[in-house]
This record gives structure tokens, C-alpha cells and sequence, in this order.
């Protein structure tokens, strides 16, 4: 098992788009990777789940993964928070 | 009865009742689990395979922005978590697969509503098109859709949806009236651009119009006959074919130059919203775009069009109007235009709030990402840039400062953009009217948007049919504003358009002309019947009447004198 924390730094949080961009991402992974969130779980690959999440911007993740490609996966997923989805600066 | 006419045209047809019924699932014991989630698997892949071929059809029918929908809704039926809600529900409960499926959708929309955001809310509603398609499939209900219409009818509905109009067979399609609906409505945008009669927001339709009954819709006034008499019928067919007469009169007018008999050169342009719509401009032959309201762009969508997204629409836009000009107006969001993620609240007076201009001032990446795309679009063709609801001198510096920001972004990037392009701004609130000789001395170019103009001046709103006869293209007052931004643009030598409504008006052209105005922006469907109406004008006809028009008392007063100038 792999994982990380991340603080979710964008405006809309995981909403809207930075929600779909995330679970396609995880989806390229062979690994089963969850997110937690206060105690609870969620997956990673499921946009419905993502969503019921119910994350906001400045929340702490985990993000935690099991696989072949575990590592890979968790440290995307986590640049991906950290870039700000691939926005700049609070341009979304 | 009377609705909202938005699609140009009459038609003359029998009545395709468009009333959606779907499957409900009821809840069954079952014994073998293995054979019920082996259902469930079956009706999602299913369930893809038509969302597919809908999405394919949908491009063609409907475009490519309005076709996004049917990703979102491929990723919701091959969702996991959904899927593993059924087959516990399937497992633990051992109900059948209808009923866990229903089970499983309803929760997650259940916690999507009861979530204080808008776009999970969108969710809900993707999720219950979903649910409905799914227990489809798996009841063995053929739900009715318009792929099959046997002859050519009038599509009546409650509303109609981009998945609703992506499947129909266009050739049968008549016409469209709908209960609910605005002017910008997916129903009206669409019909609009398949150059289908249409009807929106028609009261009652639902319950007074039965399958089979004969209607006559006129998509310019918004009327529908139900089971008209023989004079009515009659009456109406002739219009019809007077419509198409005139149409294709007005084809001699393509490829000409819209100049008066008097050799005044004038351009006519073209209004649009997307760049599906430049097809109608090149068939209508418009000399440019006149105005591009990208608010279009952002609407119907959960979230902010990027810098790329905007930059691959403008520049095919500019592109493939080969080196015509293309006024690009900055985000009019706010007043009656809603975008929910924009997140605006609530206002008491919306059309004299947070809009337009005042938003992008101060929401300053969103306003710089599209002054960006803007400009890298500029590289393509003769792009001008316009800012919506200038009221002040200051709100005009303070966009210009941020282009200027922007423009030096772009040089430091060595990214491509034409360093000429001219700024202009829309005048449509009577304090910049008023004072259109100081604008003129820092805008590059004027447009006069009158729809905003006529409703700030007299201080009415047209869509309050109480108050709406006070809205009149006529009104004195409203023309004597006209008149002296008109005349500041040619003191100070720049071109001065109109893109309102009334720079389609028939009876106001030539006045409008004897005033001096230059550009005329409007529906590309206006296009060859202004060209036609400027042929037919003379600027010495009105110009030394344009005085005493002013002087005229009342708008009945205009309209009757320049109604009698024309007939």
C-alpha cells in the first residue's frame, strides 16, 4: 500500500471539472486507490463517489492505493491536486 | 393561443404529441442473484451502446458542445460505485435488478440534492435520465423517442432536451411548439440553426393539444392555431408561400454590396452565438460578424470555458470568415443571463447589478483568460474587441488596462496576435449615450445595443407584458439618443454600427441610414431583407426629414410617418 495527504487548494474544489479530470486519472491505474475523508471512504475511479465526497477547497485527503502501480498512481493524483488541476493560480 | 415565436417561419401540420412516458420499477423477491446481477450487466453495456450511437448522432444534429451531455452520462452508467450499490442491494436484499438499480441511482441523488451546489444538483438530473434508460432496458419498455416519426409533424412537447432533439429524424420535423422555453432555450437555439418554425413558452400547450390535431404555427409572432378554420388555413398558406417567394427573391442579393440607390456604401453583419452559427452567416452572405456574444460559449456547461476551449472557438469563427471583420463582445453574464457556476447570487435588481463589465473587471482571471483567447484568435483574421455595458470612463480605462496587461503577456510569450485590433465598446446605458462625445475620444468603434438601450431609457422591461407596450424602437426619445451618438462617432472618425433588434427593423432602416449609421448587425436570417431594404433606400429620401422626426411627439407619431414613407 502507498499513500499521501493532500490539501485541495482550488476555488471549486472536487467539483465540476477538477472531479472528472481526477477520476480519469485514476482510472489509467491498475490499483485500487481510495479516498479518505474524515474517516470515511472513498473510491478513486467513481465519479458518483468523487462527487458524494462532498470535498471542498482548502479539505486534507489521503490518498491511498493499492497495485502493481500504486506509487504512480497516489503520486499523480496528488501532483494533480497540488497543480491545481493544470489551471493557474486561481484561474478557475 | 401565443407563445414565444424564436424560429423564424410557418407550418402547417399534424401534431406529434411528444410525451415521454418511462418504465417503473417494482420490486420483485428473488432467488438467484447470479442471474439478476448478470441482467444489470447486460443493461449497462446496453445502456452504453445506445448513449453512443445518441452521442455520434448528436454531433451531427446538435453540435458538439450540446453532445458533451452524452460523455457525462456514459460515465455515469459505467460508474463503479453505482454498480457496486446494485449488486449489494441485488446480494443482501435478494431483490431483483430494477429494483436495486432504482435503489442504488435514487440514493446518490438523494445525497446529491440534499448538497447546497449547483452542479452536483445537474448531477441528479443526469442521473435520473440515466435511471429511466436503464430500467428501459431492462423492463423491455420501448421508450418513445422522435427516430421514428412516421410522416412529417409538429413536434409538441412539455420541453425538449438535446438528447430528445439528437435523435430525431429532421427531414419529418415541421415544427416545434413547447410549453416552457425562452428565447435561448436549447429548443429555440437549436431549431434556429436547423432553420425550423418554432414556438416556445406557448401556455397550456399540453393540455389543449391533442396527438393528431391540426396546428398552424408562425415562429415570428409566436401565434398557434388549434384545428384553424378554412380562412385560417388559407390565410396562412398563403403567408407561407409568400415567406418562401420572398426568400428566394432575396437570394439575388447575395454576393452584392449593400449599397443605397444613392451610392451610400453600408455593411451588413451578422449577430451569432457559436460558431455552428457562421454557417448561416456564409449562406446568408453577412459582411462580417457584428457581434459574437460569447456568453454562449459559457452557458450549459458546469464549469469555465479554458483559455484553449475559447481560443479554438474564436479562432474558427474568425477563420472561417476569411479576413471579414468579427466583433468579439467580452462575457454579457448577469441580468437575465444565468450561469450557474459562475456562482452569482441572487439580486434584487438583476439588470442593475453584478453584470457584464462589472463582473469581468473584477473577476480578473476569468476576464483575462478570454481577453487571451481573444487575442491569440486575433493572429487569424480581423478581430475587434468589444466590452458590454459600459456606463463610465473609468470602467472603459480599467478594461483597457487589463487588455494592455494582457497584450504585453503575450509579446513577453512570444505568442502571435494583432497588435492593431481595435477596442470598442456597446453602447446600451443611457449615462455612456449621453455622453458618447467623451467615449468617442477613447473607443475605437461604437455599437449601439438597443435592445438595453430602449429598456434602461424608458426604464421598462419587455418581458412584462403589463409594461411592455412602453418598449417601442420608435420612441423619441430612444432615436434622439441615436441620433447624437451617431453624430459624435463621425465628429470624432469612427465607425459607428447598431446591433439590436432595431437595425432589422423594416420601417427604421431608412432612417437610420438618412441618420448616418454605418453597420447593421442582426439574426443572420435578417441579412438578405436588410441588404434588400438598403437597395431600395435613399439616403437623401429622410435625411433632411431626420430633424422633424426627432421632433415628433410620440412613438405612434414616428412609426405612422416612417411606416407612410415605405408603403
Amino acid at each position: 500500500m502507498f499513500r499521501a495527504e493532500v490539501q485541495l487548494i482550488n476555488e471549486t474544489g472536487l467539483h465540476a471539472r477538477p472531479a472528472s479530470l481526477f477520476v480519469a486519472a485514476a482510472k489509467k491505474y491498475q490499483s485500487d486507490i481510495a479516498i479518505l475523508k474524515d474517516g470515511e471512504e472513498y473510491d478513486a475511479k467513481s465519479i458518483l463517489s468523487v462527487l458524494s465526497m462532498g470535498a471542498y477547497k482548502g479539505e486534507s485527503l489521503i490518498i491511498s492505493a493499492v497495485g502493481t502501480d500504486e506509487k504512480e498512481a497516489v503520486l499523480e493524483l496528488k501532483a494533480l491536486i497540488v497543480d491545481n488541476f493544470g489551471e493557474r493560480e486561481g484561474s478557475l | 393561443m401565443k407563445g414565444i415565436g424564436v424560429s423564424t417561419g410557418i407550418a402547417t401540420g399534424k401534431v406529434f404529441l411528444y410525451d415521454p412516458k418511462r418504465a417503473v420499477a417494482q420490486k420483485r423477491t428473488i432467488t438467484d442473484a447470479e442471474s439478476e446481477i448478470a441482467r444489470l450487466k447486460a443493461a449497462r453495456a446496453e445502456a452504453k451502446r445506445q448513449i453512443k450511437i445518441l452521442h455520434i448522432g448528436a454531433l451531427e444534429t446538435i453540435g458538439k458542445q450540446e453532445a458533451l451531455i452524452f460523455e457525462a452520462h456514459i460515465a455515469l452508467v459505467d460508474d463503479p460505485a453505482l454498480f457496486k450499490e446494485a449488486t449489494k442491494n441485488i446480494t443482501t436484499q435478494n431483490v431483483n435488478a430494477e429494483w436495486a438499480l432504482n435503489e442504488a441511482i435514487d440514493k446518490f441523488i438523494q445525497m446529491f440534492e440534499a448538497m447546497d451546489n449547483k452542479y452536483i444538483a445537474e448531477r441528479a438530473a443526469d442521473l435520473r435520465d440515466i435511471k429511466s434508460r436503464m430500467l428501459d432496458i431492462l423492463m423491455g419498455v420501448k421508450a418513445q423517442d422522435l427516430s421514428n416519426l412516421n410522416e412529417q409533424s409538429i413536434i409538441v412537447a412539455l420541453d425538449l432536451f438535446p438528447s430528445d432533439m439528437a435523435k430525431m429524424n429532421k427531414d419529418k420535423v415541421l415544427g416545434f411548439v413547447t410549453e416552457f422555453g425562452a428565447k435561448l432555450s436549447h429548443v429555440a437555439i437549436i431549431a434556429r440553426s436547423l432553420e425550423i418554425p418554432a414556438v416556445v413558452g406557448l401556455n397550456g400547450a399540453m393540455a389543449n393539444i391533442n396527438h393528431g390535431d391540426l396546428i398552424i404555427l408562425d415562429g415570428d409572432t409566436g401565434e398557434v392555431f388549434l384545428n384553424p378554420d378554412k380562412s385560417t388555413i388559407d390565410k396562412y398558406e398563403k403567408k407561407k408561400h409568400e415567406y418562401f417567394y420572398f426568400k428566394n427573391e432575396l437570394k439575388v442579393f447575395k454576393g452584392k454590396p449593400s449599397i443605397t440607390k444613392d451610392g451610400i456604401r453600408v455593411h451588413i453583419l451578422a449577430n451569432i452565438g457559436t460558431p455552428k452559427d457562421v454557417d448561416s452567416c456564409i449562406e446568408n452572405d453577412a459582411e462580417g460578424i457584428g457581434l459574437f456574444r460569447t456568453e454562449f460559449l459559457f452557458m450549459d456547461r458546469q464549469d469555465i470555458p479554458s483559455e484553449d476551449e475559447q481560443f479554438d472557438a474564436y479562432k474558427e469563427v474568425v477563420s472561417r470568415m476569411q479576413g471579414k471583420p468579427v466583433v468579439i463582445r467580452t462575457l454579457d453574464v448577469g441580468g437575465d443571463k444565468d450561469i450557474p457556476y459562475l456562482g452569482l447570487s441572487k439580486e434584487d435588481n438583476p439588470f442593475l447589478g453584478y453584470r457584464a463589465i462589472r463582473y469581468c473587471i473584477d473577476k480578473e482571471d476569468i476576464f483575462k483568460a478570454q481577453l487571451r483567447a481573444i487575442l491569440r484568435a486575433s493572429a487569424y483574421g480581423h478581430v475587434k474587441i468589444m466590452f458590454p455595458m459600459i456606463a463610465t470612463l473609468t470602467e472603459l480605462r480599467m478594461a483597457k488596462a487589463i487588455l494592455n496587461e494582457v497584450r504585453i503577456d503575450l509579446k513577453l510569450e512570444n505568442i502571435a496576435f494583432d497588435e492593431k485590433m481595435k477596442t470598442g465598446i456597446m453602447v446600451e446605458i443611457p449615462a455612456c449615450a449621453i455622453a458618447a462625445d467623451l467615449f468617442a475620444k477613447e473607443a475605437d468603434f461604437f455599437s449601439i445595443g438597443t435592445n438595453d438601450l430602449i429598456q434602461y431609457t424608458l426604464a421598462v422591461d419587455r418581458g412584462n407584458p403589463k409594461v411592455a407596450a412602453l418598449y417601442s424602437n420608435y420612441n423619441p426619445s430612444v432615436l434622439r439618443l441615436v441620433k447624437y451618438v451617431i453624430d459624435c462617432a463621425h465628429k470624432n472618425g469612427i465607425p459607428v454600427g447598431m446591433c439590436g433588434e432595431a437595425a432589422s427593423d423594416p420601417v427604421l432602416i431608412p432612417a437610420l441610414v438618412a441618420m448616418g449609421l454605418e453597420d447593421f448587425s442582426m439574426n443572420p436570417s435578417s441579412v438578405l431583407r436588410t441588404r434588400s431594404i438598403v437597395s431600395n433606400t435613399a439616403k437623401v429620401d429622410l435625411a433632411d426629414k431626420v430633424e422633424s422626426i426627432l421632433s415628433m411627439a410620440t412613438a405612434e407619431e414616428v412609426e405612422e410617418y416612417l411606416t407612410a414613407q415605405i408603403s
